[in-house]
C-alpha cells in the first residue's frame, strides 16, 4: 500500500534524528498516529524532499525546515557507506533502505529480506554500535556511521564464536533467519556479556524463526557468551 | 550382489553419532547464498501486481503508462480484461525493471478497473456457506447408532482449527535467465530440484533438458515449494522479453501469505462413546474445511486419528469453497488438524469418564496400529513430564488466577524413502564425490548423505564432497512427505558400497587377498581381522593411476521393503504442561516433551532439531497462528508478520525430546522425520489448557479472547 508523500513527510522527519523539526512534538505524534505504515513512507518518498509544501507545517516552520534539512533526491544519489571497516560506494534513490542497498547494490546478502517492515529481524545489522533492522533504515541515513554486517564477523576463515556456537548447538535449520539472529546476538552480548537464560529469552525477542530453532538459539547464545568471555 | 545391510547398530562409527551440520558455518556466517541472494550481472527485478479484491472481474487494464516508466524493460499482462479473479492476491500483471523501486513504481502506474463480485471468505458457519459447501457423503462402519445407545458415557464437542499459512521466510521465487538457443538458467527456491525443470518446461514450451536448475540453500518450504508456478513462468518470459537479461522475481511478504500456500482449516462436531472404564466404543464426526476455491482435500476417513479401530463409526466431511488463495501441502498434510480434533474429543471423553487421560489413552492403544509402541511412548513421555505428579482432574483447584494443566497428542506418518539415484566417484588422490540431485531444506540432508558415505568408506564426514541442488546430477525425488532421508540414504549407501567394491577389486590382488576379505576402517583399507595388513585410504586410491571409480546406487521406492534398509510408519507422543492466567486469558507453554521414533536415526542431533522445531510450530499453531479474514471486505487482515503471529523465542518454554532409539526401531531401517513431530503438539497444548481451566476452548489458536470466552461460558453454564 502506498501512502502519499504529503502525509508521510512529517512522519519521516520525526523519525530521522538529528534533523531540526520546529513543529510541536504533539502535532507530529498526532500525525504519526494517522495509520500510515512506516514501511510505506520509507518506500514512498525521497527523504527530505517531501517537506516542501507538505501542508502540515506552518509557513515559517516550513521555511525553517527547508533551510535546515539537506535535500537528497528524488533521483539517484551517490553515497559512501562505512561497512565492516570499508568505504563502499553505492548509487541509491533516497527512498532505498539500507537492507536493499546492502543486498542489491553491494552484494552483502547475509542480511535477509523477510517481513520487510521491522518485525522479524532477519535483516538485523549494527549501525553505530546499535542493533537495527536494515529494512527500517534509509541508506542515506546510514552515511557517516559505522555499519557492521554479518559478513564482517568472519575473521578470515575462522568463524566468530557466535557463529560457531550456532553451529554447535543446532541453532539453525533452513538458515534464512540465522544471520539476523547472529547479529542480534552480537548486539545483545555487547551489552550483556554475561546474560542469564531469562535475559537471553527477552534479549533475542526481536527475531523470528519459522523452522523453530529457538531451543538451539538459547543454548548458542549462552555458549557464545562463555566463549567470548574466555577468549 | 554386495551386502547392502546397514552395519550393526553397535558397529557404526559415523551413522548414529551427534554431528554438527556440515553447512552450519556457511549459514550462520551469512556466506550461504540462497537463490534470493543472487545478483548476476544485468539483473532485472520483477514485481507482481496482484488483485486487491477477493472476487472481481477486470473490466479494463491499461499498462501503457507503466511501459514508459524509467527502467522498465518488460510488462506482461497475466489476466486480461474480462477475466474473473477468485481470490485476493491473484496475479494480474508483472513488470521487470532495472531496479526494484522502478518495478514497483511501474506496477503502481498500471490502471485497472474492477467489477466487484460477491465473495465468501469464512467457512466457520456452514449455513452461511450455503451452496458453496459440498458434502462428500457419509461413511458408516458397524452400527454407530446402536453403539451410542449402549455407550455408558457419551461426550460431544465442537472443535476448530483455522487456516494457517506456510509463511516461508524466503518467499517463493527465482532468478531466471532465458539465454541464447532457449537455454534457461533457472535458480528457484524449491523442494524439487530434479523435477522442477520439467514443470517449468511444460509451462514455457522448452524441453526440460535445456533448463539448468541450481539451488544450494533454500529458506523454508514446508510443503509449499514443489511446482515452478506461474511465477517461474512469468519470470522466464520477462527475461525473454528483456533480451535475455536475468530476472529476479520473489513474492513480497503479503503475496507470500496470500498466495504462497496455506494449510486448510478443519471445523468439526464430534461425538464419542465409551464404556465406564474408558474403552472407546463409538465415533461420529461431522467435519468441514476449506483450502481455498477448490474446497478442502481432507478425507473424512482420517477420523478418528491413530485410534482408528473403533468398531462403530460414522464420518462425514464437507468441503467449503472460499474466495481465498489455494491450500498447499503443509508438513504432514491434514494430520495436525485431524490429530487436534481427535485427541481433543478423546481428552473430553476421558474427563467425562473421570479418568486420568494418560490412563485413558493407554487403555485404548489397542485401537492403534502399533499398540506396544504407543503404550511405551506414552509411558516414556509421561515420565519426562512427571505426569503422575502434575496431573489433576479437569480444572486446577489451586487458588489464584494461574491454573496449570497437562495434555496429550499423538502422531503417525509413513515416511518411506522416495526414488533416488546417487553417483559416487573415487579419485586417485583419495577424494570422494557423492553426487545426488536432491536438496537440503534445512533438515541437514547434505550432512546425512556425507555421514552415510563416510560410514562406508571408514572416513570422516569432512572427507566426503557432497554435491546436491542441481538437476545435472543423478535424479532424486522431491523433498516432501518425509521421503528424503530414506531415499537419499539408500542411494548413497548403495553407490558408496558399489564404488568401494570396485576399489577392493583393484587392490585385493595387491594385498594377496580377495575383495570380500577387505574392509575400510578409520582411513585405512585392511584385511578383515588382521589390521597389520593394511594400506591408508590415500595409498589405496593412488593405485587407480589415471582412472577414477564412478558407481551409481539407487533407491526404488516400491522395492525398498525387500532391501530392509528403510521402511515406513513412525509413531510419536507429545505432552504439554501449560499455565493459564484466567484473569487475562494468556496461555503459557511451560514445558513440552516428545517421544518420537523414526526407525534407524542417522544423526540424533539434527533429528532432535527437527522435533524441537516441529513442537515450536505446534506452539505457533496452538497459541497464535491464524489467517484472519474480513467477511465484509473479503480481505486478509494479517498479510504481514506483525499480525500474522509466529512464536518468538520468549514464547517457548522448556522442551525435551527423546528420540526413541531402540534396537527394535533401529532394525526397521530408516524412516522420514519431517512430518510426524509436527502433528501431535497442538492437541497436547489444547488438552493441557482444558485440563488447566476445566473447560474446552473449542478453537485454536488459544488466544486470550477465546480463553476468556470459554471461561465466560463456563460461568454462565454453572449459573444456569
Amino acid at each position: 500500500m502506498m501512502c502519499s508523500a504529503r502525509h508521510a513527510s512529517s512522519i519521516a522527519i520525526s523519525e530521522r534524528k538529528g534533523y531540526a523539526v520546529s513543529s510541536p512534538k504533539d502535532e507530529i505524534k498526532k500525525k504519526r498516529k494517522s495509520a500510515f505504515s512506516r514501511r510505506g513512507f520509507l518506500q514512498g518518498l525521497g527523504a527530505g524532499t517531501g517537506v516542501v509544501g507538505s501542508g502540515l507545517l506552518g509557513a515559517a516552520e516550513e521555511a525553517e525546515a527547508q533551510s535546515t534539512i539537506p535535500v537528497a533526491g528524488p533521483g539517484v544519489v551517490t553515497i559512501t557507506l562505512d561497512i565492516n571497516g570499508q568505504q563502499m560506494k553505492a548509487s541509491v534513490e533516497p527512498r532505498e533502505t539500507l537492507l536493499d542497498t546492502l543486498r542489491n547494490q553491494l552484494n552483502l546478502t547475509g542480511a535477509k529480506r523477510v517481513c520487510d517492515r521491522g518485525t522479524c529481524g532477519a535483516c538485523t545489522v549494527m549501525v553505530a554500535g546499535k542493533v537495527v533492522y536494515g529494512c527500517t533504515v534509509l541508506a542515506i541515513d546510514a552515511q557517516g556511521k559505522k555499519i557492521q554486517t554479518i559478513e564482517g564477523l568472519m575473521q578470515g576463515s575462522r568463524p566468530h564464536p557466535i557463529t560457531q556456537a550456532f553451529v554447535n548447538n543446532e541453532a539453525q535449520q533452513c538458515g534464512y533467519c540465522t544471520p539476523g539472529f547472529v547479529m542480534a546476538t552480537k548486539g545483545f552480548l555487547d551489552r550483556n556479556p554475561d546474560p542469564s537464560y531469562d535475559q537471553v529469552k527477552k534479549g533475542l525477542g526481536g527475531n523470528l524463526c519459522r523452522c523453530g530453532t529457538y531451543v538451539g538459539v538459547r543454548k548458542a547464545v549462552l555458549e557464545a557468551a562463555k566463549e567470548i568471555k574466555n577468549a | 550382489m554386495p551386502n547392502y545391510s546397514w552395519p550393526a547398530m553397535d558397529k557404526r562409527r559415523v551413522m548414529g553419532k551427534r554431528l554438527n551440520r556440515l553447512d552450519g558455518v556457511a549459514k550462520s556466517s551469512g556466506r550461504a547464498k540462497y537463490n534470493s541472494d543472487l545478483n548476476p550481472p544485468g539483473l532485472l527485478h520483477a514485481v507482481i501486481l496482484s488483485s486487491p479484491h477477493a472476487h472481481c472481474k477486470i473490466t479494463s487494464i491499461d499498462t501503457s503508462a507503466a511501459e514508459k516508466m524509467p527502467g522498465v524493460t518488460a510488462v506482461r499482462v497475466i489476466k486480461a480484461a474480462g477475466t474473473e479473479l477468485n481470490w485476493q492476491g491473484t496475479e494480474i500483471a508483472v513488470v521487470a525493471a532495472n531496479t526494484e523501486s522502478q518495478a514497483r513504481d511501474a506496477v503502481k502506474a498500471i490502471k485497472i478497473d474492477y467489477e466487484i463480485l460477491p465473495h465468501l471468505v469464512k467457512e466457520d458457519d456452514l449455513k452461511v456457506a450455503g451452496s458453496r459447501a459440498r458434502a462428500a457423503g457419509e461413511q458408516v462402519t458397524g452400527d454407530p447408532d446402536k453403539a451410542f445407545q449402549e455407550a455408558e458415557v457419551v461426550s460431544e464437542g465442537h472443535y476448530a482449527i483455522p487456516v494457517i499459512t506456510h509463511c516461508c521466510l524466503e518467499p517463493h521465487g527465482q532468478v531466471v535467465q532465458w539465454g541464447p538457443e532457449d537455454k534457461i538458467e533457472y535458480h528457484p527456491s524449491t523442494q524439487s530440484v530434479s523435477d522442477i525443470a520439467a514443470d517449468l518446461g511444460s509451462q514455457i514450451k522448452v524441453p526440460a533438458a535445456k533448463i539448468h536448475v541450481h539451488m544450494d540453500y533454500m529458506g523454508g518450504g514446508f510443503g509449499s515449494k514443489f511446482p515452478s508456478d506461474l511465477w517461474g513462468r512469468e519470470a522466464a518470459f520477462l527475461s525473454k522479453d528483456s533480451g535475455g537479461r536475468p530476472v529476479k522475481l520473489f513474492l513480497d511478504r503479503q503475496q507470500e501469505l496470500l498466495i504462497g500456500g496455506n494449510r486448510p482449516s478443519v471445523y468439526g462436531n464430534i461425538k464419542v462413546g465409551a464404556k465406564k472404564d474408558g474403552t472407546i466404543t463409538a465415533w461420529q464426526s461431522q467435519t468441514w474445511a476449506s483450502g481455498g476455491l477448490g474446497g478442502g482435500g481432507l478425507s473424512a476417513d482420517l477420523f478418528p486419528y491413530v485410534f482408528r479401530k473403533v468398531e462403530h463409526r460414522r464420518v462425514n466431511h464437507t468441503a467449503v469453497s472460499l474466495n481465498m488463495g489455494s491450500a498447499r501441502a503443509w508438513r504432514a498434510p491434514n494430520h495436525p488438524q485431524v490429530s487436534f480434533l481427535t485427541c481433543s474429543a478423546l481428552e473430553d471423553l476421558a474427563a467425562k469418564c473421570n479418568m486420568d487421560s494418560l490412563d485413558f489413552f493407554v487403555k485404548n492403544v489397542g485401537l492403534t496400529a502399533r499398540p506396544d509402541t504407543y503404550k511405551d511412548q506414552l509411558m516414556k513421555a509421561a515420565a519426562l513430564i512427571d505426569w503422575k505428579k502434575n496431573w489433576h482432574p479437569r480444572g486446577d483447584k489451586t487458588p489464584g488466577p494461574i491454573k496449570r494443566g497437562l495434555g496429550i497428542g499423538v502422531n503417525t506418518w509413513g515416511g518411506l524413502g522416495h526414488d533416488s539415484a546417487c553417483r559416487t566417484t573415487i579419485h586417485p588422490d583419495g577424494s570422494i564425490e557423492v553426487e545426488i540431485g536432491t536438496q537440503d531444506l534445512g533438515t541437514a540432508t547434505r550432512t546425512m548423505i556425507a555421514m552415510v558415505a563416510a560410514e562406508t568408506f571408514g572416513l570422516q564426514v569432512t572427507e566426503i564432497n557432497v554435491k546436491l541442488g542441481d538437476n545435472g546430477l543423478p535424479k532424486s525425488g522431491a523433498s516432501g512427505g518425509s521421503t528424503t532421508i530414506g531415499g537419499v540414504s539408500v542411494s548413497t549407501h548403495k553407490s558408496t558400497i558399489n564404488a568401494l567394491g570396485k576399489l577392493f577389486d583393484l587392490i585385493a590382488p595387491l594385498m594377496n587377498t580377495t575383495p570380500d576379505q577387505l574392509e575400510a576402517v578409520d582411513g585405512r583399507i585392511q584385511k578383515k581381522g588382521d589390521p597389520s595388513k593394511a594400506m591408508t585410504w590415500k595409498q589405496a586410491a593412488q593405485k587407480l593411476g589415471t582412472q577414477t571409480i564412478s558407481e551409481e546406487g539407487k533407491n526404488v521406492s516400491r522395492d525398498a521393503a525387500k532391501d530392509g534398509l528403510i521402511t515406513q510408519g513412525a509413531s510419536g507422543v507429545q505432552m504439554a504442561l501449560v499455565s493459564v492466567d484466567t484473569d487475562t486469558g494468556v496461555v503459557k507453554m511451560e514445558k513440552m516433551v516428545a517421544v518420537q521414533d523414526c526407525g534407524l536415526v542417522v544423526n540424533p542431533k539434527t533429528a532432535e532439531s527437527q522435533v524441537y522445531g516441529a513442537m515450536i510450530l505446534s506452539c505457533c499453531s496452538a497459541l497464535m497462528e491464524e489467517r484472519v479474514t474480513d467477511a465484509q471486505t473479503g480481505k486478509v487482515l494479517n498479510g504481514d508478520m506483525e499480525f500474522y503471529k509466529l512464536a518468538g523465542i520468549s514464547d517457548i518454554g522448556e522442551m525435551v525430546v527423546q528420540m526413541d532409539i531402540t534396537p527394535e526401531h533401529d532394525a526397521r531401517g530408516i524412516i522420514g522425520l519431517g512430518e510426524p513431530p509436527t502433528i501431535g503438539g497442538i492437541a497436547a497444548i489444547a488438552n493441557a489448557v482444558a485440563n488447566a481451566i476445566g473447560v474446552r476452548v473449542p478453537m485454536v489458536p488459544l488466544t486470550p479472547n477465546r480463553v476468556l470466552a470459554a471461561l465466560g461460558k463456563a460461568t454462565d453454564r454453572r449459573m444456569a
